[in-house]
Protein backbone atom coordinates (compact mmCIF):
# COMPACT_ATOMS: atom_id res chain seq x y z
CA UNK A 1 0.00 0.00 0.00
CA UNK A 2 1.52 3.78 -1.13
CA UNK A 3 2.16 5.39 2.02
CA UNK A 4 1.08 9.29 1.44
CA UNK A 5 1.90 12.08 3.51
CA UNK A 6 2.30 15.77 3.48
CA UNK A 7 6.16 17.07 3.46
CA UNK A 8 6.18 20.39 4.94
CA UNK A 9 7.64 22.81 2.25
CA UNK A 10 10.48 24.06 4.78
CA UNK A 11 10.74 20.21 6.18
CA UNK A 12 13.96 20.37 8.41
CA UNK A 13 15.14 23.24 7.96
CA UNK A 14 16.24 25.40 11.51
CA UNK A 15 18.91 28.46 11.85
CA UNK A 16 19.86 29.42 15.16
CA UNK A 17 22.51 31.83 16.37
CA UNK A 18 22.64 33.85 19.21
CA UNK A 19 20.65 36.83 18.19
CA UNK A 20 17.98 35.03 15.85
CA UNK A 21 16.22 31.59 15.67
CA UNK A 22 14.26 30.36 12.40
CA UNK A 23 11.85 28.48 12.86
CA UNK A 24 9.28 26.77 9.92
CA UNK A 25 5.93 27.14 11.41
CA UNK A 26 3.42 24.11 12.10
CA UNK A 27 0.65 23.83 9.50
CA UNK A 28 -1.93 25.82 10.07
CA UNK A 29 -5.62 26.44 9.18
CA UNK A 30 -5.77 30.01 6.92
CA UNK A 31 -8.49 32.05 5.47
CA UNK A 32 -8.67 34.87 2.77
CA UNK A 33 -11.50 36.46 4.49
CA UNK A 34 -13.08 39.62 2.13
CA UNK A 35 -16.66 41.40 4.16
CA UNK A 36 -17.94 44.97 3.66
CA UNK A 37 -18.66 46.75 7.01
CA UNK A 38 -22.06 45.18 7.63
CA UNK A 39 -20.63 42.01 8.02
CA UNK A 40 -17.82 42.27 10.01
CA UNK A 41 -20.01 41.91 13.58
CA UNK A 42 -21.24 39.01 12.35
CA UNK A 43 -18.28 37.38 11.14
CA UNK A 44 -16.40 38.68 14.12
CA UNK A 45 -19.13 36.73 16.54
CA UNK A 46 -18.73 33.77 14.55
CA UNK A 47 -15.06 33.61 14.18
CA UNK A 48 -14.58 34.52 18.25
CA UNK A 49 -12.37 37.19 16.94
CA UNK A 50 -13.54 40.84 16.60
CA UNK A 51 -12.24 41.39 13.32
CA UNK A 52 -9.90 44.69 13.30
CA UNK A 53 -10.68 47.79 11.04
CA UNK A 54 -7.86 49.90 11.55
CA UNK A 55 -4.91 49.32 9.68
CA UNK A 56 -1.66 47.12 10.58
CA UNK A 57 -4.31 45.87 13.23
CA UNK A 58 -4.54 42.32 14.43
CA UNK A 59 -7.04 40.53 17.19
CA UNK A 60 -6.20 36.98 18.40
CA UNK A 61 -9.45 35.17 20.61
CA UNK A 62 -9.61 34.88 23.83
CA UNK A 63 -7.90 31.07 23.68
CA UNK A 64 -5.07 32.55 21.37
CA UNK A 65 -5.32 29.99 19.37
CA UNK A 66 -7.20 32.24 16.11
CA UNK A 67 -6.01 35.69 15.20
CA UNK A 68 -7.19 38.12 12.36
CA UNK A 69 -4.88 40.16 10.35
CA UNK A 70 -6.00 43.48 8.95
CA UNK A 71 -4.61 43.23 5.13
CA UNK A 72 -6.87 46.01 3.52
CA UNK A 73 -9.60 47.88 4.22
CA UNK A 74 -12.32 44.39 3.54
CA UNK A 75 -9.92 42.16 3.46
CA UNK A 76 -8.49 40.04 6.46
CA UNK A 77 -6.45 36.76 6.77
CA UNK A 78 -7.35 34.32 9.52
CA UNK A 79 -4.61 31.96 11.26
CA UNK A 80 -6.34 29.00 13.41
CA UNK A 81 -2.95 27.08 14.98
CA UNK A 82 -5.05 25.16 17.51
CA UNK A 83 -7.10 22.70 15.19
CA UNK A 84 -9.85 24.64 14.60
CA UNK A 85 -12.05 25.34 11.52
CA UNK A 86 -12.34 28.87 10.26
CA UNK A 87 -14.01 28.24 7.00
CA UNK A 88 -16.83 26.38 8.57
CA UNK A 89 -17.37 29.01 11.53
CA UNK A 90 -17.75 31.57 8.99
CA UNK A 91 -20.46 29.56 6.54
CA UNK A 92 -22.88 30.19 9.50
CA UNK A 93 -22.83 33.51 9.02
CA UNK A 94 -25.55 34.89 6.27
CA UNK A 95 -24.17 38.11 5.32
CA UNK A 96 -22.06 38.67 2.48
CA UNK A 97 -18.63 37.58 2.46
CA UNK A 98 -16.13 35.98 1.03
CA UNK A 99 -14.17 33.38 2.81
CA UNK A 100 -11.51 31.04 0.60
CA UNK A 101 -9.39 28.62 2.61
CA UNK A 102 -5.88 29.26 1.77
CA UNK A 103 -3.81 26.66 4.47
CA UNK A 104 -2.04 25.03 1.82
CA UNK A 105 -1.10 28.32 -0.20
CA UNK A 106 0.62 29.48 2.86
CA UNK A 107 2.93 28.84 5.14
CA UNK A 108 5.35 30.13 7.99
CA UNK A 109 8.61 31.01 9.49
CA UNK A 110 8.87 32.11 13.12
CA UNK A 111 11.74 34.53 13.34
CA UNK A 112 12.43 35.13 17.07
CA UNK A 113 15.55 36.79 18.96
CA UNK A 114 16.86 40.16 19.53
CA UNK A 115 17.64 40.25 16.47
CA UNK A 116 14.71 39.14 14.96
CA UNK A 117 14.03 42.96 13.66
CA UNK A 118 17.24 43.09 12.33
CA UNK A 119 16.87 39.95 10.19
CA UNK A 120 13.84 41.08 8.30
CA UNK A 121 14.82 44.63 7.78
CA UNK A 122 17.46 43.11 5.84
CA UNK A 123 14.78 42.78 2.99
CA UNK A 124 11.73 43.97 4.28
CA UNK A 125 11.68 47.94 3.57
CA UNK A 126 8.91 49.10 5.95
CA UNK A 127 10.03 50.44 9.52
CA UNK A 128 9.79 47.64 11.44
CA UNK A 129 10.92 49.47 14.70
CA UNK A 130 8.60 49.33 18.31
CA UNK A 131 7.27 52.75 17.75
CA UNK A 132 5.86 52.15 14.28
CA UNK A 133 5.49 48.40 14.38
CA UNK A 134 4.23 47.66 17.77
CA UNK A 135 3.83 44.10 19.32
CA UNK A 136 0.62 42.98 17.29
CA UNK A 137 0.80 44.91 14.24
CA UNK A 138 0.74 43.62 11.02
CA UNK A 139 1.44 44.08 7.32
CA UNK A 140 1.30 42.67 3.87
CA UNK A 141 4.66 43.97 2.26
CA UNK A 142 7.77 43.09 0.57
CA UNK A 143 10.88 40.88 1.64
CA UNK A 144 13.54 41.11 -1.00
CA UNK A 145 11.76 40.00 -4.27
CA UNK A 146 8.37 38.52 -2.56
CA UNK A 147 5.10 39.53 -0.78
CA UNK A 148 4.68 38.33 2.60
CA UNK A 149 2.73 38.76 5.48
CA UNK A 150 4.87 40.24 8.44
CA UNK A 151 3.03 39.79 12.31
CA UNK A 152 5.22 41.46 15.04
CA UNK A 153 3.58 38.57 17.93
CA UNK A 154 6.23 39.72 20.36
CA UNK A 155 8.95 42.73 20.85
CA UNK A 156 11.38 40.31 19.21
CA UNK A 157 9.55 37.33 17.90
CA UNK A 158 7.63 37.86 14.25
CA UNK A 159 5.46 35.45 12.06
CA UNK A 160 6.45 35.59 8.64
CA UNK A 161 3.31 34.49 6.07
CA UNK A 162 4.44 33.45 2.77
CA UNK A 163 3.20 31.66 -0.29
CA UNK A 164 4.40 27.90 0.01
CA UNK A 165 6.07 28.01 -3.18
CA UNK A 166 7.91 31.01 -2.70
CA UNK A 167 9.15 29.43 1.20
CA UNK A 168 12.02 27.95 0.13
CA UNK A 169 13.58 31.81 -1.50
CA UNK A 170 12.12 33.18 2.08
CA UNK A 171 14.15 30.93 3.97
CA UNK A 172 17.21 31.34 1.97
CA UNK A 173 17.10 35.04 1.95
CA UNK A 174 16.21 35.28 6.00
CA UNK A 175 19.17 32.52 6.42
CA UNK A 176 21.56 34.80 4.81
CA UNK A 177 19.92 37.77 6.49
CA UNK A 178 20.44 36.14 9.90
CA UNK A 179 24.27 35.75 10.16
CA UNK A 180 24.62 39.63 10.44
CA UNK A 181 21.59 40.26 12.86
CA UNK A 182 24.19 38.86 16.23
CA UNK A 183 26.36 42.03 14.56
CA UNK A 184 23.46 44.45 14.23
CA UNK A 185 21.76 43.60 17.16
CA UNK B 1 14.20 55.43 -1.18
CA UNK B 2 10.67 56.78 -2.34
CA UNK B 3 7.28 56.96 0.64
CA UNK B 4 4.37 57.03 -0.60
CA UNK B 5 1.34 57.89 1.24
CA UNK B 6 -1.54 55.31 1.20
CA UNK B 7 -4.88 57.24 1.74
CA UNK B 8 -6.38 53.54 2.97
CA UNK B 9 -3.12 52.92 5.46
CA UNK B 10 -2.91 56.13 6.76
CA UNK B 11 0.75 55.84 6.41
CA UNK B 12 4.20 57.00 4.57
CA UNK B 13 4.55 53.42 2.94
CA UNK B 14 7.62 52.42 0.73
CA UNK B 15 7.47 52.70 -3.11
CA UNK B 16 8.38 48.99 -3.55
CA UNK B 17 4.66 48.28 -2.50
CA UNK B 18 3.34 50.30 -4.66
CA UNK B 19 2.78 50.19 -8.59
CA UNK B 20 1.36 52.81 -11.06
CA UNK B 21 -1.64 52.42 -12.58
CA UNK B 22 -1.76 54.79 -15.03
CA UNK B 23 -4.12 58.62 -15.57
CA UNK B 24 -6.41 58.53 -13.08
CA UNK B 25 -10.03 60.48 -13.85
CA UNK B 26 -10.78 58.97 -17.21
CA UNK B 27 -14.43 57.66 -17.24
CA UNK B 28 -15.32 54.70 -19.62
CA UNK B 29 -17.80 55.57 -21.74
CA UNK B 30 -20.92 53.93 -20.41
CA UNK B 31 -22.23 53.26 -24.15
CA UNK B 32 -18.81 51.74 -25.03
CA UNK B 33 -20.20 49.27 -27.73
CA UNK B 34 -21.80 52.51 -29.62
CA UNK B 35 -18.77 54.94 -29.94
CA UNK B 36 -17.06 55.46 -32.81
CA UNK B 37 -13.54 53.83 -33.47
CA UNK B 38 -12.05 57.43 -33.21
CA UNK B 39 -13.87 58.10 -29.39
CA UNK B 40 -12.38 54.94 -28.38
CA UNK B 41 -8.82 55.57 -29.39
CA UNK B 42 -9.34 58.71 -27.66
CA UNK B 43 -10.84 57.08 -24.70
CA UNK B 44 -8.39 54.19 -24.63
CA UNK B 45 -5.43 55.62 -25.73
CA UNK B 46 -4.93 58.92 -25.65
CA UNK B 47 -3.36 60.76 -22.00
CA UNK B 48 -2.55 64.15 -21.49
CA UNK B 49 1.00 63.27 -20.37
CA UNK B 50 1.77 66.69 -18.88
CA UNK B 51 5.15 68.15 -17.71
CA UNK B 52 4.28 69.45 -14.45
CA UNK B 53 1.37 68.08 -12.67
CA UNK B 54 -0.09 65.02 -13.33
CA UNK B 55 -3.09 63.34 -11.58
CA UNK B 56 -2.29 59.22 -11.28
CA UNK B 57 -4.06 55.55 -10.24
CA UNK B 58 -1.71 53.73 -8.29
CA UNK B 59 -2.10 51.37 -6.17
CA UNK B 60 -1.10 49.60 -2.59
CA UNK B 61 -0.41 46.24 -4.24
CA UNK B 62 1.90 44.98 -2.01
CA UNK B 63 -0.10 46.73 0.86
CA UNK B 64 -3.55 47.52 1.87
CA UNK B 65 -3.91 46.51 -2.29
CA UNK B 66 -5.95 49.70 -3.23
CA UNK B 67 -6.26 51.68 -5.52
CA UNK B 68 -6.27 55.18 -5.09
CA UNK B 69 -5.37 58.65 -6.82
CA UNK B 70 -1.97 60.55 -6.50
CA UNK B 71 -1.20 64.48 -7.55
CA UNK B 72 2.09 63.79 -8.70
CA UNK B 73 4.99 66.67 -10.54
CA UNK B 74 6.09 65.04 -13.54
CA UNK B 75 9.29 67.18 -13.40
CA UNK B 76 10.54 66.64 -9.56
CA UNK B 77 8.62 63.16 -9.24
CA UNK B 78 7.50 64.56 -5.86
CA UNK B 79 4.02 63.03 -4.63
CA UNK B 80 1.86 66.33 -3.57
CA UNK B 81 -0.91 64.51 -2.23
CA UNK B 82 -2.52 61.59 -2.47
CA UNK B 83 -6.59 60.85 -1.93
CA UNK B 84 -9.11 57.73 -2.18
CA UNK B 85 -10.96 56.31 -5.25
CA UNK B 86 -13.79 58.07 -5.78
CA UNK B 87 -13.24 61.48 -4.43
CA UNK B 88 -13.16 64.50 -6.39
CA UNK B 89 -9.97 65.66 -8.19
CA UNK B 90 -8.65 68.38 -5.84
CA UNK B 91 -7.39 71.75 -7.46
CA UNK B 92 -3.68 71.62 -6.56
CA UNK B 93 -1.17 74.23 -7.76
CA UNK B 94 2.47 73.47 -9.36
CA UNK B 95 5.24 73.32 -6.87
CA UNK B 96 2.50 73.54 -3.66
CA UNK B 97 2.26 70.64 -0.74
CA UNK B 98 -1.71 70.16 -0.19
ZN1 LIG C 1 -2.49 50.92 1.70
Amino acid sequence: MADASRIHPLAGRKVANPAVTLTPAEPAARLSLRARPDAVAALSKALGVKLPEMPKRSATSKSGGRAALWLGPDEWLVIDTAGGDPLADCAKVKALHSAVDISHRNTAILVEGKGAEATLSAGCPQDLSLTVFPVGACSRTILGKIEVVIWRTGETAFRVECWRSFSAYAFDFLEEAARDAPIAA
Amino acid sequence: MLLIHCPYCDEDRPELEFRNAGEAHIARPENIAEISDEEFAQFFFIRTNPKGLIYERWRHIHGCARFFNAVRDSVSDKFLMTYKAGEKRPTVKAGEKA
